[in-house]
């Protein structure tokens, strides 16, 4: 019947806007019980990563500083202005510095987008760092989140390998000889095999040269090989393994925490409360799947809470500080642009970004050992780390094993002491060559101030593994020295070296040329 | 061979484990195969042969550097040589000093031959080859080494 049909019709056109709401929204209101609450959170795809009930310790700002979640905000802060930046920009050597400056001077928002680009992503270098130093000092890579303090050195791999490939896209002098220095690097295996006469037959550097420049200096090859990593293969990669990083957090059973942290109490907000009161909704029966520490249902109090709201709140707050750090940087600083790219005259002093300037430093006494030995020889004792201190102790807690805290400061000070020292040293001595100046090159590549830090670091750290009888302080003071050197190193490389490498007390004092 | 024991292994899941062992090993190799793409079959570049001019622009005693080419010619009294100006430490361009060469990039200093005197440059910078070509022209091969002390007479 016509009629009916039509009525319907009005009827349902009348009804628009609630249906679609309820479509998107199929709870319709913001959720009141707790059994709405958990549907919230597991009914979306976005919120359903987390679990349904967080514990109270793991939304102590003190714990995380929500620094794995501002490493996120700020990457998913450059996907989005990165992709906006792709719009204009082109991977040629004739147009790209061309490109960049009308992104920078003449396109609307232009350069605002730019900068929070590139101050996003250096901020994502810095929160990367401090949040893996965060899971260290509270333990909490140990059993069974071995496998995730892997997945996550993956990440700061290719967070490191996002930004070398995007300093090079401006094709300015910076990029072009940061990027000439840093293929050399790949280079560098040469010096070894060169030193013993095999590179004829066996070159590996060679090989990770072309294989990064697809030629043998840096060009229109190279451009396009590091703009299809740049914006490509690592981002889909970085994506792909931080799936992999949060499923394992929920399936380690949430963030590392002590046994019973709180004796059997629980807390919220100042009151002591019995939170954790199952309701009989089969909701809770998907959280018994998750294996590890998970929430028992029926033990009691529990110190758990929901997760809408509260945890929704602190992941949104984190996120919006991300952003608003990102705007206000690239409101007042601009993203540095210099000249185009010119083969013939380099950049004096051509300093790569900051986070590499400590292995610039070290590349300046030899380019194979400070290049890529040590830099792997770190990365591979920061993967071993989860597998040498196995014992449950300290989980979740910072410095949380008996006298973490004096070895961390004694570390600290001994880390500081001795690079400082080392530093001062060369600058007012200078290294091998300059004693003797005939020294063959194998002595030169041994024989880095670096590797000097390494073997002293390792036998203070067999020291106190001797003297305190712990793997876990063994690993505490490893890790600190290796911290305190990166952190001097890179500081001494960006303010205390000028033209030709040459020390300097400030950048005012460098001479003009 | 009885019931109570049985073989290690069956023959179907030997068959079984077989075909799963060499479906990963065609994938890999297969694998293996594309990842040969990216490195370069042919280095792709400019020809780094330069004319330099004729001989006779070139007073005995004279040292003349080409930027672009990242080379400096020289002409003393036994003749031509060329030294390359790309620093053999990571790549930097040096620039002329007082007593040879200097690299602004991590401060390796080379004396005039060439020779490392500091700095973590791993070998001397080198020379090239010169010639001349048909119509007299100086002519520097920036791909081919010669050893220290080559000079190419006129
Ligand atoms: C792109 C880089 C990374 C991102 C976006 C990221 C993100 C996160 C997030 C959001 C968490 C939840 C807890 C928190 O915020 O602290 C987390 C936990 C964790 N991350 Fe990362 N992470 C990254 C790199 C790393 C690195 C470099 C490591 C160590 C080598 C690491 C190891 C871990 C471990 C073991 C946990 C579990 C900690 C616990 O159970 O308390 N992650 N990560
Ligand atoms: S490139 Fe010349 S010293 Fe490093």
């Amino acid at each position: 019947m016509a009629e009916t049909a039509t009525r319907e019709f009005l009827h349902n056109l009348h009804e628009l806007p609630h249906t679609v709401k309820d479509a998107c929204f199929r709870l319709g209101k913001a959720p009141e019980s707790e059994r709405e609450e958990s549907q919230a959170t597991f009914h979306n795809l976005f919120l359903h990563i987390h679990s349904v009930r967080v514990h109270v310790r793991t939304l102590k700002p003190t714990l995380t500083f929500g620094l794995g979640l501002m490493a996120t905000a700020s990457f998913v802060i450059t996907i989005i202005t990165g992709v906006l930046l792709m719009v204009y920009y082109k991977p040629s050597t004739d147009l790209a510095y061309q490109s960049i400056k009308d992104i920078h001077f003449t396109v609307s928002t232009g350069r605002f987008i730019r900068n929070i680009h590139r101050w996003s992503a250096q901020l994502m270098v810095l929160v990367v760092l401090l949040h893996m130093a965060r899971v260290f000092f509270t333990a909490s890579y140990k059993k069974p989140r071995e496998f995730n303090w892997l997945v996550g050195l993956g990440l700061l791999v290719i967070t490191l390998a996002l930004s070398f490939t995007g300093y090079l896209l401006p094709w300015d002098q910076l990029a072009y000889w940061a990027i000439t220095i840093g293929s050399n690097i790949a280079n560098s295996p040469r010096e070894l095999t060169d030193a013993i006469g095999i590179t004829k037959f066996f070159d590996p550097g060679g090989f990770q040269k072309r294989l990064l420049l697809g030629a043998n200096y840096v060009g229109q090859d190279a451009l396009i090989r590091f703009y299809v990593l740049h914006v490509f293969v690592l981002p889909l990669a970085l994506v792909t393994l931080l799936g992999v990083h949060f499923w394992r957090i929920r399936k380690d059973g949430g963030l590392a925490r002590p046994e019973d942290p709180m004796g059997g109490i629980a807390e919220w907000g100042g009151e002591r409360r019995p939170v954790f009161q199952p309701l009989a909704t089969k909701t809770y029966g998907l959280m018994a799947l998750v294996k590890g520490k998970r929430p028992p249902v029926n033990r009691g109090p529990e110190n758990t809470v929901m997760s809408w709201p509260h945890l929704f709140w602190a992941e949104l707050s984190v996120f919006m500080v991300t952003v608003a750090a990102t705007l206000i940087l690239s409101f007042y600083w601009d993203a540095p642009l210099k000249e185009l790219a010119n083969p013939a005259i380099p950049e004096n002093p051509a300093k790569a970004p900051w986070y590499f300037l400590g292995i610039q430093e070290l590349v300046s006494y030899s380019a194979f050992t400070g290049g890529l030995l040590i830099p792997v020889i770190v990365v591979v004792g920061l993967a071993l780390i989860p597998f040498l201190d196995r014992r449950a102790e300290g989980e979740g807690i910072w410095f949380g094993t008996k006298s973490e805290r004096p070895i961390f400061w004694q570390s600290f000070f001994f880390a500081s002491a001795v690079t400082v020292g080392m530093l001062a040293f060369t600058v007012n001595y200078g290294w091998l060559r300059n004693w003797f100046p005939n020294i063959h090159q194998l002595w030169i590549i041994a024989i880095n101030p670096g590797s000097l830090l390494v073997l002293i670091f390792a036998a203070w750290s067999l020291f106190v593994l001797k003297r305190k009888d712990s793997v876990r302080l063994a690993a505490v003071s490893l890790f600190t020295c290796f911290l305190v050197a990166f952190t001097i190193l890179t500081y001494f490389a960006t303010v205390h070296r000028g033209p030709n490498w040459h020390f300097y007390w400030w950048p005012s004092q460098w001479p003009l040329h | 061979m009885s019931r109570l024991d049985p073989p290690r292994i069956n023959r179907r899941s030997f068959l079984s484990l077989a075909s799963l062992g060499s479906f990963f090993a065609a994938l890999g190799t297969a694998a293996a195969g594309m990842l040969r793409l990216p490195n370069p079959a042919v280095l792709p570049g400019p020809v780094r042969r330069f004319k330099l001019g004729s001989p006779e622009q070139f007073s005995p005693g004279s040292e003349t550097a080409f930027a672009e080419q990242n080379l400096v010619l020289f002409r003393d009294d036994e003749g031509f040589y060329a030294i390359s100006s790309t620093c053999t430490h990571l790549g930097c361009a040096v620039s002329r000093s007082k007593d040879g060469f200097a690299c602004p990039c991590h401060g390796s200093r080379f004396d005039s031959k060439g020779s490392v005197i500091g700095g973590p440059a791993p070998r001397p910078l080198p020379w090239l080859e010169v010639s001349r070509a048909a119509n007299g022209d100086l002519v520097v091969n920036a791909d081919n080494e010669v050893p220290e002390g080559t000079r190419y007479r006129v």
